[in-house]
């Protein structure tokens, strides 16, 4: 196990490494020069815009740049932006405010998703399931923007139970509808993936025993049917921390959420490289880190899987 | 008495027509008289993250620029909608007979933030510190015209000193300020915020300063949540004629115009800068008698990239016919949900020296006669034209409804030419690689005409991205410059825009119009000719 951790562990430095400089080399493809954004429309000033391209360092070739770059970064030192402000102050500032919404988007999915899922299961092919059914195939089908307006639009201007944007992003209870939004395609396939599960194991063997052998109900359900039918739905839910973190650009957007989606959206229109490699890095090792404990997690799951 | 009368029987019969057709505007309006006004309020503004630190002369976008004139204020100022020029911290500004040296005196008892005086001393230092190259400030070129700019802002290589012989301390209060040559309407420039003074502790920490800047405005400095608002307050010292009429500012940071529309709405925010595309349709009826339809000084207009083929040895015919195969009025009913207003020259309006028709009849929708020129000139070579556009703006429904009237009244062919965004778009234009025709505009950097003639069809200029030149009209902005007077030199540079008939740099489409609101909490909302706030006009309700 432990070895297994430290192979695993071992693979993220060249998986890091690679994605840095694929970004680092995409960042510079796009067309547009954050240098010369800072005038706008205006005519710019080439003295000014040479002498700031060289303090930058950006008159510097590519791969300069990039070793540069990795040298700062292993004293932890992410750059600064165009303005001069430190991407890691930057990025400290946004991250906090995304991870709290992606984690209430995923106690929402993940609750809200398997519970319903059950229930479905359970219930095969009775009217609850076909509810479900249909619920779930109305959320996958929208996407998330229309999502967002429309509930935006219902719930804000309309009916006036909330704000229509996020006020202020500490308080817990405004993310609740943004991160609803966030999480409700995951919690469409969360559902949909427990019911599946679920029904294909109500007929295993195994339930037949349990239920044989006088087992409470409860027991059955829980210790028996949900612990095996949820590997393949942990699989999903660990991959999706990922996912919403870099999934909030259009949720963060409709609500006006000062995180990591609006961050990287705004580094994006403005061309800065350093504040784009940073960010997406970050987001990079969160993935990676996820899907690191869900390979863990299946041993507590199924103790048949085990690793050398 | 009696006319007063009637009328609040008018008034009652119309508020009786409206309830009965349920359609008035609810909670805002007539109640508002009776409303208390707060005078410690705060004017909440939609904004955005600065993308420089907050210097004077490194604020180029408009999120930077706004929080940067609550905080400063500089020699002179303009009247919105007129242009005239007003002294601000200057006693006068007055010129030389040549116009080449002008002496600069200050109100005295003027104070920054924190108390220090602001004297003669504070401008000049502040601007040769801004000029310097190496202290990369992105407005530097504002002072190009001064005396000695090239020594500390050379095209290339290094600096030769960070002082620029044309400015000279005299007193306390009055420095000359000495131009390479005499311009008239020089004052007019100085109204600009590069222009503002700079307390002495700035320049031992430039960029701490920038963080948190002291200023000599209406305003003083309360805090920066990066991505979150910017607060400024009243500055109860503040000597100047504007005065702010509330407490203070708070430019909430918004990722989107849409959210900010919404809280808008939804009265979260008191205004915010221009009304998302998506809503032009409805945003009079959401906000009844609180919508603001303004205009402001902008013109769109469209370039011949004059470096291609296409328009290398044109005929003037040529362009003129394009210009009168498009029909302005119908595009900006149709497309445009009447936002704009159909341009008749190349100088936005509500400047000096703006004259309506300087286009003449080529500004005139006219089918017949826009083929009859473009045949007469040698027809469009390849008989197609494109219009490059940056397609993250809405710009794309005008460009195809522009295309649509050429190819409809000349049959030319014509089509869009997007670039993904307008960084993409500008770098095409800036490398000269523009294929036909492309998406131009300009708003005011100063009210005055030549601002829009010189500064972008002068041969050379930095302004000048189509490669335009002309001699004729050089020559007519040269003698212009030379005029004794800013009216003289208006004059002269109406002779100048009137010649660009007979070389055609651009096509202007129309003048800008500026489509925003206010909440319920605010009344007195105004914007000034660059589309952005009166800040110190707003009054804020008490709650």
């Amino acid at each position: 196990m432990g070895r297994y951790v430290a192979r695993r562990l071992l693979q993220m430095i060249p998986v890091f490494i690679g994605t840095t400089l694929l970004i680092f080399l995409m960042v510079n493809v796009l067309p547009g020069d954050p240098v010369r954004a800072l005038w706008g429309d205006k005519p710019p000033d080439p003295a000014q815009m040479e002498a700031i391209r060289h303090q930058r360092g950006l008159d510097l070739p590519l791969w300069q740049q990039y070793l540069h770059y990795m040298k700062n970064l292993a004293v932890g030192d992410l750059g600064t932006n165009i303005g001069g402000r430190p991407v890691g102050d930057i990025l400290s500032q946004a991250f906090p405010v995304t991870v709290r919404l992606a984690l209430l988007a995923f106690g929402i999915e993940m609750i809200l998703g398997i519970a319903l899922g059950m229930l479905a299961g359970v219930r095969r092919g009775r009217v609850v399931d076909n509810l479900i059914l249909v619920f779930t195939l109305l959320v996958i089908s929208v996407p998330v923007f229309v999502l967002g307006y429309i509930v935006q639009t219902v719930f804000g201007l309309q009916l006036k139970w909330t704000e229509p944007t996020v006020q202020d992003a500490t308080d817990i209870t405004q993310l609740i509808l943004p991160a609803l939004v966030l999480g409700s395609l995951s919690l469409a396939y969360v559902a949909r993936l427990t019911r599946t599960s679920i029904a294909e194991n109500l007929r295993a063997d195994y339930i037949r025993t349990a239920v044989a052998k006088g087992l409470p109900k409860s027991r059955i359900m829980t210790r028996h049917l949900l612990r095996n039918s949820l590997i393949p739905v942990v699989t999903f839910l660990g991959t999706d921390i990922g996912t919403l973190m870099g999934g909030a650009v259009v949720t963060e957007g409709i609500f006006n959420v000062p995180g990591v989606g609006n961050t990287l959206y705004d580094a994006l229109a403005r061309r800065e490289g350093q504040v784009i490699v940073g960010t997406v890095t970050i987001l990079v090792l969160v993935y990676l880190a996820a899907s690191l404990i869900v390979d863990l997690l299946y041993a507590v799951l199924d103790p048949r899987i085990r690793y050398a | 008495m009696r006319g007063a009368r009637s009328a609040k029987w008018v008034g009652g019969a119309i508020a009786i027509a409206l309830a009965a057709t349920a359609c008035g505007g609810g909670d805002s309006g007539s109640d508002d008289k009776n409303r208390a006004i707060d005078k410690n309020g705060t004017f909440v503004y939609a904004s955005g993250e600065p993308q420089n630190p907050l210097q004077p002369a490194n604020t180029k976008e408009a999120y930077g620029s706004d929080v940067i004139h609550t905080l400063f204020t500089g020699l002179v100022d303009y009247t919105p909608g007129t242009g005239k020029l007003v002294n601000m911290n200057a006693e006068s500004v007055t010129p030389s007979k040549d116009n080449k040296t002008w002496t600069v005196k200050l109100k005295p008892g003027w104070k920054f933030h924190n108390g220090e005086a602001v004297t003669a001393e504070s401008y000049v230092k502040a601007w040769n510190w801004a000029a310097y190259t190496p202290n990369n400030q992105t407005n530097s070129s504002w002072f190009a015209d001064i005396e000695g700019y090239t020594d500390v802002h050379p095209e290339k290589g290094k600096p030769k000193t960070d002082k620029m012989s044309g400015l000279k301390v005299k007193g306390a209060n009055e420095f000359t300020i000495t131009l390479t040559s005499g311009i008239p309407y020089y004052a007019y420039k100085l109204g600009y915020e590069v222009f503002s003074p700079l307390p002495s502790g700035f320049f031992k920490d430039p960029k701490g300063y920038g963080e948190k800047p002291v200023g000599n405005g209406p305003y003083k400095f309360a805090s920066w949540d990066h991505k979150k608002s910017i607060k400024v307050t009243r500055y109860d010292g503040y000597q100047g004629p504007n005065k702010a009429k509330n407490g203070g500012v708070t430019f909430k940071n918004y990722a989107s115009s849409e959210g900010a529309y919404k809280d808008l709405v939804s009265n979260n925010v008191d205004s915010m800068n221009q009304v998302p595309e998506g809503e032009l349709a409805n945003y009079q009826e959401d906000l009844g008698d609180r919508a603001i339809n303004q205009d402001y000084s902008m013109i769109q207009t469209i370039a011949f990239a004059r470096y291609t083929k296409q328009w290398k040895n044109i005929d003037v015919k040529v362009l003129q016919g394009l210009s009168m195969a498009i029909d302005r009025d119908t595009i900006i009913k149709t497309v445009l949900n009447n936002t704009r207003e159909a341009a008749t020259g190349w100088v936005a309006k509500d400047v000096i020296g703006y004259k309506a028709g300087a286009c003449g009849e080529y500004c005139k929708f006219d089918a017949k006669k826009a083929k009859d020129l473009i045949k007469a000139g040698g027809g469009v070579p390849d008989n197609k034209v494109s219009i490059q556009y940056n397609a993250d703006q809405p710009h794309k429904g005008w460009v195809t409804a522009v295309c649509n009237s050429i190819k409809q009244s000349t049959g030319v062919n014509c089509v869009g030419d997007p670039k993904t965004d307008f960084q993409a778009d500008t770098q095409t234009r800036d490398a000269k690689k523009v294929k036909s025709m492309y998406r131009s505009g300009w708003v005011l950097d100063y009210p005055f005409n030549g601002n829009f003639l010189r500064d972008l069809y002068g041969t050379g200029v930095g302004g000048n991205q189509s490669g335009y030149s002309n001699k004729d009209f050089d020559k007519l902005t040269a003698k212009a410059d030379k005029a004794q007077t800013t009216e003289q030199s208006a004059e002269l540079y109406n002779e100048a825009e009137a010649s660009l008939q007979n070389s055609f740099p651009s096509i202007p489409l129309w003048y800008g119009k500026l489509q925003t609101g206010a909440s319920t909490n605010v009344t007195g909302v105004k914007f000034d000719q660059q589309a952005a706030p009166i800040f110190t006009e707003v009054q804020v309700y008490k709650k």
